[in-house]
């Protein structure tokens, strides 16, 4: 906690007040919907204005966690509840209230089966995402990664489209092979934790404290890589999320693009960085070349989609491979834009699926070949989505710039090669984004269907006026948004540095009596006492090698 | 000729016989009933015999207690025969063959 | 003194938003003052902040206002910071004064447009982010303003977007100018990175200029150059040109104020206010040189064989920006100020004439059908030839002295190759010009009955923006005039600007004393004479009354025979857009096509195998299970049920079948106990 007298536990209000709105929407009495609709944006928006308390509480000067509350949860195994937030977390927390209440609103008259339950899904949802990101426990971090599938699974399952089943399935079974292998690492770093000091936990604030061997630092680098790649998803492993866009609700859509996706980057940034700073830099050349394939591969897909959601879903793929290349430039500036980045993309890519999903509803296809010519009929609808796709191919004044550029700039400094061909992706962005403004609301109505279709009305106004006014906040003045992650951003990248210098003096000085993997042939820990030791510095004595920036 | 022990073991073993060839045989339950009853006295019949002969009065007892007892056990069972008449519409006890496996 | 900058691009930012809010309720009388005061009062700031800035002693003429932190990130850290010298000054007074009158000219031009509102917002906004542009003191903001008014263009050329050749238009010109932008941002990078390593991190103009004079040469080459890029790109330079004649698209005024006045001369301005880092890699300066007289000739070719009355023009742009280039590259950066300030005249003037022409023709633009236009439309033919004058370098209008210049600076500078290329496009250019002239207003009309009928001259808000352009584009020279004791004003004023560049600050005391001397005066003989036979030229071969005298071999029709192969080539602008529809698009679209079915085969077949291979195998293990594990279990129990077969018959349900039983059992067991006694 800030301040001594800061007693209220506000993530965990954070957490559970849309649980309990789950519980009360699903109680209500069956028959009518609008009941379940107003209870759940009820919810939604007093969780939002919840949210917004924590940037006024917040001390953007220190890098330590805030707002932290821990209790014993299962002390057997060293599992505790412990939850709090940094700068990263806060964004993305506030990201995440304010794309579920844009998420229930959209969803107000598309829905109309089950309103109950669905409504019900999506408050789950949000809990399980807050979850994610306010976990400071491996276990509990887990316990929310899962829980946050579950809805999602009905959502696209129960309300989604034709090919449905198939794409929730994908999506459930992709994301749960990855988080096995995560739950492995977990274990993994649990064990090694214990063995070298004694002390067995899941705490993420104790964990980080210790330097792990190299060898096993990669082990588990590539099962959280599993873990969180396809989340993200990365390149190869990024053809669920198409199906599952596709399929999805539109509020699915919004909410899987918003803030699902941004769990893997996030949990990258959390975990890997930090746990396994000298197998994050061993592997920054081959996540440069995913992302950057991702970059120029999502965009060339994008390009080629006649279906609009399938336009905007391969995009993602290119957006979050800026992302992935900004956090493993391993600087200030890189991991700053990829932070930014992840919150422009919440919000553009969310927009841009309000977008289509306002479209959908009235036309019943999302094929470009069926529209054209809106700009006519849906002034206000053209004016939405030209301000929302700029902002996607990052024009300056808009979000989309700040974030990329910040991302250029660390990829700069990591890899000159890789910087160049990722912002060759600036251009393919521009190439199909425009493709698509154009063949949606330029040129002449040619379907008579269209001539008819009726602008945004006050309630879909509503939900993209505050997109579009962050889309110009953050282009304009970022500074307030920079200033949260910042501070964190530095220390990270210095425990990286420094835990990774470290090491590495370590396996040198070491080499000659004992090879570094020797100490984990023995995973009972029985010699930890004398040879383990000198590998369980703590970082508060480590010397600090400061970053040039 | 006196009456002796063995005359009323004999009568007690042919009324025996006759009540358990009785039960086995006859197909209308209310016969297998009286059956039984025959077989209740030829056992009775013994013991009053014995009773006599031994001189002791312990025979009577048994007697009298098996007497009063075979006047329930025939009340019981005459309810139930009522009970499965009304039920089955029949006294035949080849046609009772629910507990068949 | 200079802190009151932010209201130059302040004004237009606010007349776009409210047009934009507003523009439906309001009429359109109130649009338009909006609009044109938005500008006016702009230009009014600009004339204070000359005013202001001229009465300061020149060596401190230069001043820097910062706004507010704007990207902050570790290290690097970017202010919005405006810049106030006589470049930027002098700059945003053309942008704003240019577009002042393009702005009253539009309130006629488009008068009956649906879309009235959104034009002007449109319009005003691309003037903020102009102004943005010139008046940046940082790379970054620099770049804020380069994009946006590379959006504004988009949207404006795409302003009639029901028209597919306009939504095109639109993209092609976003999309060309891109790829110019990829090279300026990665330029930006490197310059970031490269004086990072000098200790200055920031990407503030002073502060990097001063840092660059430690850099190795071959990272400014490689800087500059890239920065170059994007000046191609914005500048249509050659191999980046294909997107500026189609952007004639776009609703005439704003070929006027975006691809003929201003935007367009972003890129000139962008190496003009980077003169240092140019000056300090005079390797990249020979690269600027040659490619822009190249395109300047290249561009001139085209434009001579061209029919529709707005692509002569935009041609002719290209070509004209193709000069200034010239001059930057070779290090007369004042030169290319200069000839880009008259430009802005001279062709904003011509741009807003055709306008005229096409308004009074109902919209045709095909100067095959004109002619005969001069009695109906005098202001316009006057006006329009007084452009056409000053563009052909006919002393003394202002484009003479401003061309001039740049081909004694490229003389002068040792480019002998580059200056006869030079001169021969200023021949062509008379050439093309004057062709137009005719064309459009001599000798009988070719239009069709109804568009004849008509013809109306434009109304006086349009005419009175003609006429001042038109005094502007033939006094304007007064400023580059080389005659004046001290060298020409405008060279004095933008002195402190340049003198920054190493070896200038000599080079501008050296010219100012030599002045121009004898070889001056015989290039300017060289290239009058040179305009002077372009015009004969066009009159012999299109004007009415030279035609009949003309030799029998010059005729547009028999030279067009004669040479067909050349006369195609040129009408097809050297088939560019089909090589790059061939070269890229092509390849980029098949790329695409060819990813996303390796995309659902490979990569999506590989998850999908993953899935049937599962269900194989889940498939062999229910097998399995049904028949070997179950199989177990279930023959047990189907031993059970079979012996069961023999052990039901004995429970028969009869009665007396178990007492028999019973009886006979008794009797065995009584056997039994009598066979043992």
């Amino acid at each position: 906690m800030t301040a001594g007298n800061f007693h209220i536990p506000i993530l965990t209000l954070l957490i559970f007040t849309p649980l309990a709105g789950a519980v009360i929407v699903a109680l209500l009495p069956s028959g009518g919907n609008r009941r379940p609709r107003a209870v759940a944006l009820a919810v939604a928006v007093c969780n939002f204005l919840l949210s917004l308390a924590l940037p006024w509480g917040f001390d953007a000067t220190t890098h330590r966690m805030q707002f932290v509350e821990r209790l014993p949860w299962i002390p057997e195994i060293g599992a505790n509840y412990l939850v709090g937030v940094d700068g990263m977390s806060l964004l993305l927390i506030l990201l995440t209230t304010l794309i579920t209440v844009i998420g229930v609103l959209c969803s107000w008259s598309a829905v109309q089966d089950r309103v109950k339950a669905y409504m019900a899904c999506i408050l789950i949802m949000e809990a399980g995402m807050i979850g994610v990101f306010v976990s400071l426990d491996l276990v509990l971090f887990f316990l929310f990664w899962e829980i946050g599938l579950v809805p999602m699974y009905f959502i696209i399952g129960i309300w989604g489209g034709e090919r449905k089943l198939y794409a929730t399935l994908k999506f459930f079974l992709y994301t749960v092979f990855g988080s096995v292998f995560m739950l492995v690492g977990i274990l993994a770093l649990y064990y090694a934790h214990g063995s070298l000091t004694g002390q067995y936990t899941f705490d993420l604030l104790k964990l980080v404290e210790v330097n792990y061997p190299f060898g096993l630092q990669c082990w588990v680098f590539l099962a959280f890589f599993l873990g969180f790649a396809i989340k993200v998803p990365m390149f190869p492993f990024h053809t669920w999320l198409p199906d599952a866009h596709v399929e999805a609700p539109t509020a699915g859509s919004v909410i899987l693009a918003g803030v699902l996706l941004k769990m893997g980057t996030y949990a990258f940034l959390r975990f890997n960085l930090p746990l396994l700073p000298s197998a994050s830099i061993a592997f920054i050349p081959y996540i440069l070349i995913l992302a950057v394939i991702g970059i120029i591969y999502g965009a060339l897909l994008a390009l080629a989609q006649k279906d609009l959601k399938k336009l905007v879903a391969y995009s993602s793929v290119s957006h979050l491979g800026f992302v992935m290349a900004g956090i493993f430039a391993v600087n200030q500036q890189g991991i700053d834009g990829g932070i930014l980045q992840m919150v422009n993309h919440g919000l553009a890519t969310g927009a841009l699926f309000l977008l289509v999903g306002i479209i959908y509803e009235r036309r019943h296809t999302r094929l470009m070949d069926d529209f054209g010519g809106l700009a006519s009929v849906m002034p206000l609808f053209a004016v939405f989505m030209t301000i929302i796709v700029f902002s996607s191919i990052g024009l300056p004044g808009t979000n989309g710039f700040v974030g990329e550029l910040l991302i250029l700039v660390g990829v700069y400094k990591a890899s000159v090669p890789t910087a160049v061909l990722a912002a060759t992706g600036i251009i393919l962005g521009a190439v199909y984004m425009l493709r698509m403004v154009q063949r949606v609301i330029l040129g002449r109505v040619r379907h008579p269907e269209n001539e008819t279709l009726k602008d945004l009305n006050y309630r879909e106004f509503l939900t993209l006026v505050p997109i579009v006014v962050l889309i110009i906040w953050i282009g304009v003045y970022p500074k307030p948004f920079l200033r949260l992650t910042s501070t964190g951003t530095a220390h990270l990248v210095e425990t990286v540095q420094s835990k990774h210098a470290q090491l590495m003096a370590e396996r040198q000085h070491t080499a000659g009596y004992q090879p570094v993997s020797a100490v984990f042939s023995d995973p009972r820990g029985t010699n930890a006492t004398d040879s383990a030791r000198p590998h369980s510095v703590r970082i508060g004595s480590a010397r600090i090698i400061r970053e040039e920036l | 000729m006196t009456v002796t022990l063995n005359h009323y073991l004999l009568l007690s073993m042919v009324l025996f016989s006759i009540g358990v060839m009785g039960v086995l045989l006859r197909r209308n339950i209310i016969i297998v009933l009286m059956s039984l009853e025959l077989i209740f006295n030829a056992a009775n019949l013994s013991l009053a015999a014995f009773s006599y002969y031994l001189q002791s009065i312990n025979g009577m007892v048994f007697v009298v207690f098996s007497i009063t007892v075979a006047a329930a056990e025939v009340a019981v069972g005459l309810a139930i025969l009522v009970a499965v008449f009304r039920f089955r519409k029949t006294v035949y006890i080849d046609e009772l063959n629910q507990m068949r496996g | 003194m200079f802190d009151i900058i932010w209201l130059i691009p302040l004004f237009p930012l606010t007349g776009a938003v409210a047009n934009a809010l507003a523009g439906a309720r309001i009429g359109r009388k109130a649009i338009g003052w909006i609009g044109c005061s938005a500008v006016a009062l702009a230009f009014l700031v600009a004339t204070v902040l000359f005013f202001r800035l001229t009465g300061l002693p020149p060596d401190q003429r230069s001043a820097t206002v910062t706004m507010f932190g704007w990207i902050a990130s570790g290290g690097f850290q970017i202010d919005a910071v405006f810049l106030a010298d006589p470049l930027s000054i002098l700059m945003a007074l053309v942008v704003s004064g240019v577009g002042f009158l393009i702005h009253v000219y539009s309130v006629g031009y488009m008068h009956d447009d649906r879309g009235f509102g959104r034009y002007f917002s449109f319009l005003n906004l691309f003037v903020f982010f102009m102004l943005v542009l010139v008046l940046s003191g940082d790379f970054l903001v620099m770049f804020f303003g380069w994009e946006g008014v590379g959006l504004c263009s988009y949207l404006l050329i795409g302003f009639w977007y029901e028209k597919k050749s306009a939504s095109d238009a639109g993209k092609k010109a976003f999309i060309v100018n891109r790829v110019g932008d990829f090279g300026f941002i990665i330029g930006i990078l490197l310059l970031f990175w490269s004086v990072a390593g000098q200790g200055v991190q920031s990407l503030r103009f002073d502060a990097v200029f001063d840092a660059a004079r430690h850099l190795p040469p071959h990272t400014l080459t490689l800087v500059t150059a890239l920065l170059f890029a994007g000046a191609i790109g914005k500048s249509a330079q050659f191999p980046l040109h294909v997107w500026l004649p189609d952007a004639m698209e776009g609703p005439t005024p704003v070929s006027a104020l975006i691809h003929a006045a201003t935007m367009v001369t972003a890129g000139v301005y962008m190496v003009a206010r980077n003169s240092v880092l140019f000056t300090l890699a005079p390797v990249t300066g020979e690269v600027v040189a040659g490619l822009g007289i190249f395109t300047a000739l290249f561009a001139a070719t085209i434009g001579l064989v061209q029919n529709d009355i707005k692509k002569v023009l935009a041609y002719s742009t290209v070509s004209q920006l193709g000069y200034m280039f010239a001059a930057v590259g070779v290090g007369a950066f004042s030169a290319g100020i200069f000839h880009l300030m008259t430009h802005a005249f001279f062709k904003g003037l011509l741009f807003l004439g055709a306008g005229s022409v096409i308004h009074a023709m109902s919209g045709e633009q095909d100067m095959q059908r004109m002619g005969g236009l001069y009695r109906p439309l005098k202001a316009t033919a006057i006006t329009f030839i007084i452009g056409a004058v000053a563009i052909a370098g006919i002393p003394p209008l202002s484009g003479f002295w401003s061309k001039d210049e740049i081909l004694y600076e490229v003389f002068r500078r040792g480019h002998p190759v580059l200056w006869a290329a030079g001169l021969l496009t200023a021949a062509m250019t008379a050439f093309y010009i004057f062709r137009q002239v005719f064309l459009i207003f001599s000798g009988p009309s070719r239009a069709d009955e109804h568009t004849r009928s008509h013809i109306h001259e434009s109304p006086r808000v349009m005419t009175v923006p003609l006429i001042v352009l038109a005094a502007s584009a033939a006094i304007a020279g007064v400023f580059g005039f080389p005659f004046f004791k001290g060298g020409s004003p405008l060279h004095h004023f933008l002195s402190p600007v340049f003198a920054g560049g190493v070896h200038h600050a000599g080079a501008v005391a050296e010219e100012a004393a030599a002045g121009h001397g004898a070889t001056a005066f015989i290039l300017m003989g060289v290239s009058v004479v040179a305009a002077v036979t372009g015009i004969l030229l066009a009159a012999f071969l299109y004007a009415e009354p030279f035609r009949r005298r003309a030799p029998s071999g010059l005729h547009p029709e028999v030279l067009a025979k004669r040479f067909t192969r050349l006369h195609n080539l040129l009408l097809n602008k050297y088939y560019v857009d089909e090589i790059y529809g061939k070269l890229i698009v092509d390849p980029l679209t098949r790329a695409a096509r060819t990813c996303l079915s390796f995309d659902l085969s490979v990569i999506d077949g590989l998850v999908n195998g993953t899935g049937w291979l599962t269900r194989l195998t889940a498939w062999f293990s229910h097998q399995f299970d049904i028949y070997i594990v179950d199989g177990l279990v279930n023959s047990l129990a189907t031993l059970v049920r079979y012996s069961s077969g023999v052990w039901r018959g004995l429970q028969t349900g009869y009665l007396q079948n178990y007492a028999l039983i019973f009886v006979v059992g008794v009797l065995l067991m009584i056997a039994g106990v009598l066979v043992v006694i």
